[in-house]
């Protein structure tokens, strides 16, 4: 956003702090379900496809394979739908998007966990 | 220059951008932010003078000297406030209050949840034809059609033998002052002079605004 007076107000309507995301990341993401009176949480564990926009406009996909069929949400980063993201592991990977796992399932479908720096 | 504190029936500003929020529910809220004000009163028209009830108010900004000419200038002495660009007159009712030249109107004068109307110059569009000037609907493209965004009849032959006057047909688009009413005041941040409303708002990016409270 070139605009400061915006980026101003977007900051104070951001989340605080969210965790460091990258794409190939194994994330739980909690996610505040609301069913009539009562809210929960829901945990939805997958690969980070792509993170998406930027400022508060930001998204990520997240993927995962659930009873052998591939499911992906998408998520306002910023939105207080998701509670919280836990990074599980971090994948190596050598793009910022990573549509082509879509094409991939089983052995193929794995990604390798970066060494640690 | 005093501040007032009776309801301000409106205030100028400039329009910012646009971003998003979320509310308690996740559901995202589109934004338009408005600097609004600071404003002053610089006449009080009446209705035994001017024939209506209004105060005429510019935005306080910085202006160069030699843009204001003599009488402008004499003008803004008369209310004791420094040259403004950008004037506009908000109508009060009848009876309603007693403004002053030089009263200032603020952002914080206004509330979240409030209805304001808001007043801008469209985007020029330029020339353009009758699909998106008028939302004609144009014809067919492929198929051997020969006919794809042109108006079309426009009228009949020996009876009336003429076009009718507000025919709809190309021309300058835009550019043009639009109200858009009835929208809400979402946040005001009175630090930075900022009104925040919900919704688009007419017009380019810095340019003017007039925000009316709705009646």
């Amino acid at each position: 956003m070139q605009n400061a007076i915006l980026e101003k107000i977007d900051q104070a309507h951001s989340k605080p702090s969210v965790p460091q995301l990258e794409p190939g990341d194994q994330i739980r993401v909690h996610v505040r379900i609301k069913e009539g009176e009562k809210e929960r949480i829901q945990i939805f564990e997958g690969i980070l496809l792509a993170r998406n926009n930027s400022g508060i406009r930001e998204t990520i996909t997240v993927r995962k394979v659930s009873f052998g069929q591939g499911v992906e949400r998408i998520f306002p980063l910023h939105s207080p739908i998701v509670a919280k993201i836990d990074v599980v592991k971090r994948n190596r990977v050598r793009r910022a998007k990573l549509y082509y796992l879509r094409k991939l399932k089983g052995k193929a479908a794995r990604l390798k966990e970066r060494a640690r720096r | 220059m005093r501040e007032h504190d009776a309801m301000a029936p409106g205030i100028l500003g400039k329009k910012i951008g646009m971003t998003q929020f979320f509310d308690e529910d996740g559901h995202v809220v589109p934004v338009t932010v408005l600097q609004a004000g600071p404003c002053a009163v610089i006449q009080r028209k009446t209705a035994g003078k001017d024939g209506y009830e209004a105060i005429q108010v510019g935005l306080v900004d910085f202006l160069r000297e030699k843009l204001v000419n003599k009488p402008a200038r004499g003008h803004f002495a008369k209310a004791g406030v420094e040259p403004m660009r950008f004037l506009r007159e908000f109508r009060l009712e009848d009876g309603s209050s007693d403004w002053k030249p030089g009263d200032r109107i603020l952002a914080e004068q206004f509330r979240p949840a409030e209805r304001v109307d808001v007043i801008g110059v469209s985007k020029g569009k330029g020339f353009q034809g009758v699909v998106k000037r008028h939302n004609f609907r144009g014809g067919r493209a492929t198929h051997g059609s020969m006919f794809h965004r042109a108006p079309g009849s426009i009228g009949q032959s020996a009876y009336p033998s003429k076009v009718f006057k507000g025919q709809r047909l190309p021309g300058r688009m835009g550019g043009k002052r639009v109200t858009v009413r009835g929208l809400e005041i979402v946040e005001v941040r009175p630090d930075d002079n900022m009104i925040l409303v919900r919704g688009a708002v007419p017009g380019a990016r810095g340019g003017f605004v007039a925000i009316r409270r709705a009646r």
